[in-house]
């Protein structure tokens, strides 16, 4: 019976664990006070973040993640604590969870704008109902060109589609790097295959084999593609990916003895690449991105991120960085409806860290502003402006 | 002490409220659980009940979207609660059927298809099913020979193929997925339609009666002939087929039933979300829904609905909660893995364990040597 | 299908599928002896060989040492891996000790369905790895070059180095020392009891939770060499490294025959070589189909595994 008791009693502990844990909710509903403390002339609102924080594409996420939320912490000490709400929305990057997360931002009077989401599945899922909402939403990192396509006047993206970006790092490849046989892979996402398909088909009969391999943190051992790269006899390897398994590909590459040259796009443009591979074998490692230098815009970006984060800039940290100081620009110019907002980024143009944006009526960057450019891993692991690759299509 | 008594008395396989449930006539028995069914679908309205109601719903997702999750974890734990509460056949690749139904949804139904057939939902449902049933045949015939726990690796081999096909092939379009798959029918009067894209509450809705369906379906079939033979081979198989259980039919036919039942769960997915790709059919997923059989309480029901309610809805009531002033959200799954260990270690046998079951194990426990 | 890739690369794959098959089977052996003793898949374990990759990084750590440090003298090099090794297998061991304590043994008093304890092990599983995924940021952590790969022999265009010798050989190593360990001591002797039958060895005054707690620190220290031998060979750890490669060795411990020590040694030879030759010949993206599909045809023709079930010629 004792026994029974001590069940029972602890089958009482579990509710109360779930009761209790949902005691402490964090009531960010209620707590408004409409920027009471802000000193700025448009306080209380917030700028929502919607993407990946936990889950096995949660460093891609994190990374936007905290360039969004650095702007605004410095728009917030400019303009009182509480001025810009920060509203973060896991997605755990998957298409099933987005659209009850997007759901929910939408219902919040207070949000007028979202900087998300990052993947173009997740967006996809996601953008019929911000845009039912009418919601406007800037994207840091979606890169599949049909997100443009459904007619979603809510959408936009801060950077530049599979579209642009391949062809500009098959003709560095084609013009700088002038090798006989190429290699290309990808990593079978939406992103990467996309890349790596435009990259294909410029380069034609160039690339002599192809592999494909499992999605980041699904897969490590790389070294039958490392074969297959050796004993093609390739001088250049085109992977189209994220910096995680980019990073192991070019370790493994280097401990096999390949002494050729390995391109990706905007995914591996991260420390998180030299820090996998070590800054020897990433070295030389060239990466294409559709943005400008930081270096170019000026500015402190680079430093801020580090201090406020403990690390450096990941992919599209500057980026994201960018998208919201956008809807922050809106709302000190007075956009503070959701629609507002939206009208003012169909005229707004805006020089940020990572680029000039300027977007289209279907929300795409225009096409004047869409720079390609080329940065190469130098010896201490930081990846150092090259050149900007000339688009020609 | 007559408190500790009527807790203790609840626990009881035959005492407490589940034998006074039984004791009663069946009239009152039938009214008690309509009133239940009732409540499921008055759980969208939750919030507005003053104290208890904030404390319900949950605050970093959207709480009809939650619930319309709940429903097809429901859902997908009830089938897979055939295949290892009534058969015992451990299966731990049932997200497979999960991806073959809303893949044949997106494939009839998506614009982006090659198929360009364009079905409406609804018409997409009866092949759904009898494709999912198809396939649990398929994947059950050359697997159900193995026992034990070489089930279990078989057939989350078998889910990891479905997943890698559904990776790579360009028919089912990898990551890149469908988009536009069409919501169910239905048009409110003013002509907007009742399955929109913003109010999740009639998928919610939609998927409740389709439960209470699967479980009255679930129930009769667990009462006759076919659930007392499910019983007899997951208690003995060798014995069950020596007196004329035809142990491999039936097996096959728990199987068929559980990948039916699974199946519906995708495509009450896929009507929802509108857009699916490969990303959302990983393994965890079934590893998730056997937690949530087990912890409900393996072979039971009312277990299952249970416990497939609970592992959808405590990570998602986990997100917005603030420990220390900080935004937990990142801790969520961490909670949620010490909550599993919690349940199971205060109640082995699931939150509402069978009946029938507890008496196997009781009985079980008297071979076993003190310790 | 491209043959030609695979029969021009066959040698050079069968050497990396071999390194990369030792380190499932140093892995898969936790499962094994954990599953012959308990019945029981030990979910947590992959978690157990993940904490150990990052012990070994922390350690080297302390020296100094990270992805972008120079490769140390030779003598030097030898303590460093020696020193990884160790502290991995330690931290590993502790931490299997502690999921049989914290996860396993309350379910165990309380007489619990078998299901029960596979449950358990996912909630563990997902504590540890959530855990370490909110402390590391969910990012990777590279690993010093402190081996670098050289070619110990060349045959053909088949290099095999230094490094892919030094996995086998150990694998080789731990797993007689082990198969002698279970079939020679007094200890291994109780070990082989419990799984033959626990009441009747309890009977004859084995101390079940001893070895049971035996049985998880050692398949915790395979699993922290394993780690690190994981570490030298793909050069990276996440928090969610053991998952994938958790489910590669418990198919490589089913394969030789769950249960069975050199069963699981079989299998992960098996599955290391067939990843690398369906990489070859079908794409790197359908390695894993190709491992599944061995493993559905040999389990039709040997129902229990290659070797069959057996902890050590106790179960019949």
């Amino acid at each position: 019976m004792r026994q029974g008791l001590v069940r029972a009693l602890g089958g009482a502990a579990i509710l109360a664990l779930v009761v209790g844990a949902a005691g402490c909710n964090s009531g960010s509903d209620n707590d408004g006070g409409g920027g009471s403390s802000g000193g700025g002339k448009n306080c209380g609102y917030k700028i929502a973040f919607m993407g990946a924080l936990t889950g096995s594409a949660a460093n891609l996420g994190i990374n936007i993640e905290q360039g969004y939320e650095l702007a605004i912490k410095q728009y917030n000490e400019k303009n009182g604590a509480d001025c810009i709400q920060v509203a973060k929305f896991d997605t755990q990057g998957d298409p099933a969870v987005a659209p009850g997360v997007a759901r929910q931002a939408v219902s919040d009077p207070k949000v007028i704008g979202v900087v998300g989401l990052p993947f173009s599945g997740e967006s996809e899922a996601a953008g019929p109902i911000l845009n039912d909402a009418k919601i406007p939403n800037i994207s840091p990192a979606a890169t599949n060109p049909t997100l443009s396509t459904h007619g979603w006047t809510y959408f936009h993206r801060a950077v530049a589609t599979d579209k642009n970006q391949g062809p500009a790092a098959a003709a560095y490849i084609q013009d700088v790097l002038k090798p006989q046989k190429v290699f290309v892979a990808d990593d079978q996402s939406a992103y990467g295959s996309g890349l790596a398909e435009a990259v294909k088909a410029k380069l034609g009969p160039m690339v002599v084999a192809t592999d494909k391999t499992s999605a980041d943190g699904k897969q490590t051992d790389f070294s039958a593609i490392v074969q297959k790269i050796i004993s093609s006899g390739a001088t250049v390897f085109f992977y189209g990916g994220y910096y995680t398994n980019a990073g192991l590909i070019r370790k493994q590459l280097t401990a096999a003895g390949w002494k050729g040259t390995m391109v990706g796009g905007d995914g591996v443009k991260d420390p998180g690449f030299a820090k996998a591979a070590g800054n020897a074998a990433a070295a030389g490692t060239v990466v294409t991105c559709p943005c400008a230098p930081a270096s170019e815009a000026g500015g402190t970006f680079v430093a801020d991120y580090k201090q406020t984060w403990n690390q450096d800039a990941g992919t599209y940290s500057d980026v994201a960085y960018d998208a919201t100081n956008i809807f922050l620009k809106g709302i000190d110019e007075g956009n503070t409806t959701p629609e507002k907002m939206n009208e003012f980024l169909k005229t707004v143009e805006y020089t940020g860290v990572a680029n000039t944006y300027k977007f289209t009526d279907t929300g795409e960057l225009d096409p004047q502003y869409l720079k390609v450019w080329a940065f190469k891993f130098d010896a201490s692991g930081v990846d150092q402006p090259v050149q900007q690759i000339k688009l020609t299509s | 002490m007559t408190t500790v008594q009527t807790i203790l008395r609840w626990r009881g396989p035959d005492g407490g409220v589940r034998g006074w449930f039984g004791r009663q006539p069946r009239l009152v028995r039938w009214t008690l659980l309509a009133a239940i069914a009732a409540g499921a679908y008055a759980l969208p309205y939750v919030g507005e009940v003053p104290v208890i109601g904030p404390q319900i719903v949950t605050e970093g997702v959207d709480w009809r979207t939650a619930l319309f999750n709940i429903s097809y974890f429901v859902l997908l734990a009830l089938g897979l609660n055939v295949v290892v509460g009534f058969a015992g056949l451990l299966d731990l690749g049932y997200v497979g059927f999960f991806a073959v139904g809303a893949y044949t949804v997106a494939l009839l139904a998506s614009p982006n298809s090659d198929f360009k057939t364009n079905w409406p939902w609804l018409a997409t449902v009866p092949v759904a099913i009898v494709i999912t049933m198809i396939s649990g045949v398929l994947l059950g015939w050359p697997t159900l020979r193995l026992r034990g726990d070489y089930l279990a690796i078989v057939t989350l081999g078998f889910a990891e193929i479905i997943r890698i096909f559904a990776e790579n092939t360009t028919l089912l379009r990898g990551d890149r997925g469908f988009s536009g798959i069409p919501h169910p029918p239905g048009k409110h009067a003013d002509g907007t339609p009742i399955f929109g894209v913003r109010d999740a509450g009639p998928y919610y809705w939609l998927g409740v009666s389709l439960i209470i369906v699967i479980v009255l379906a679930i129930r009769n079939l667990d009462r006759s002939r076919v659930g007392r033979s499910w019983l007899a081979i997951r208690e003995d198989e060798d014995a069950a087929a020596i007196m004329g259980v035809r142990t491999f039919k039936y097996k096959l036919w728990a199987f068929a039933i559980g990948a039916c039942v699974g199946g519906l769960g995708g495509v009450m997915f896929a009507g929802q979300n509108g857009f699916m790709n490969s990303a959302s059919f990983q393994i965890q997923f079934s590893v998730l829904i056997l937690a949530g059989v087990v912890m409900g309480g393996s072979g039971n029901i009312a277990g299952a609905i249970l416990g497939g309610a609970l592992i959808s809805y405590i990570p998602d009531r986990l997100r917005g909660v603030e420990i220390a002033g900080q935004d937990a959200f990142q801790y969520r799954f961490l909670m949620f893995g010490i909550a599993i260990i919690l349940i199971m270690i205060f109640r082995p046998q699931g939150l509402i364990p069978s009946r029938r079951r507890a008496m196997e194990l009781k009985d079980r426990a008297k071979e076993v040597a003190p310790q | 299908m491209h043959f030609d890739d695979l029969a021009h690369n066959w040698g050079p794959l069968t050497a990396s599928g071999l390194a990369q098959g030792a380190i499932y089977a140093l892995f898969a052996l936790g499962y094994t002896l954990v599953y012959g003793v308990l019945r029981l898949i030990n979910f947590a374990h992959s978690e157990v060989f993940m904490v150990g990759s990052y012990a070994a990084l922390i350690t080297w750590g302390f020296f100094g040492l990270d992805e972008n440090s120079a490769t140390p003298p030779a003598t030097e090099v030898i303590g460093y891996v020696v020193l990884g090794v160790l502290v991995a297998a330690a931290i590993s061991g502790i931490t299997a000790l502690v999921v049989e304590l914290v996860a396993y043994r309350p379910l165990r008093r309380h007489n619990a369905p078998p299901l029960a304890f596979l449950i358990t092990a996912i909630g563990a599983s997902l504590v540890i790895s959530e855990a370490v995924g909110v402390a590391t940021h969910r990012n990777q952590r590279g690993v010093p070059p402190l081996i670098q790969p050289a070619d110990a022999f060349t045959i053909g265009n088949t290099h095999v180095t230094n490094l892919e010798i030094l996995i086998i050989l150990l694998t080789l190593v731990m797993m007689v020392g082990l198969d002698r360990f279970i079939n020679r001591t007094r200890l291994g002797r109780g070990i082989r009891a419990v799984a033959q039958s626990p009441d009747t060895a309890a009977l004859m005054g084995v101390n079940k939770d001893r070895v049971i707690s035996l049985v998880f620190l050692i398949g915790g220290l395979m699993a922290g060499i394993a780690a690190v031998m994981y570490l030298f060979k793909i050069g990276t750890t996440r928090y969610d490294a053991g998952f994938s490669l958790g489910i590669a060795a418990f198919t490589a411990a089913v394969l030789g025959g769950i249960g069975n020590l050199r069963g699981a040694v079989v299998g992960g030879i098996i599955i290391g070589l067939f990843e690398n030759y369906g990489s070859a010949l079908f794409g790197s993206n359908y390695r894993n189909v190709v491992t599944f599909v061995v493993l559905i045809v040999i389990l039709m023709f040997r129902p229990s595994g290659i070797l069959g079930e057996a902890l050590g010629r106790a179960r019949a």
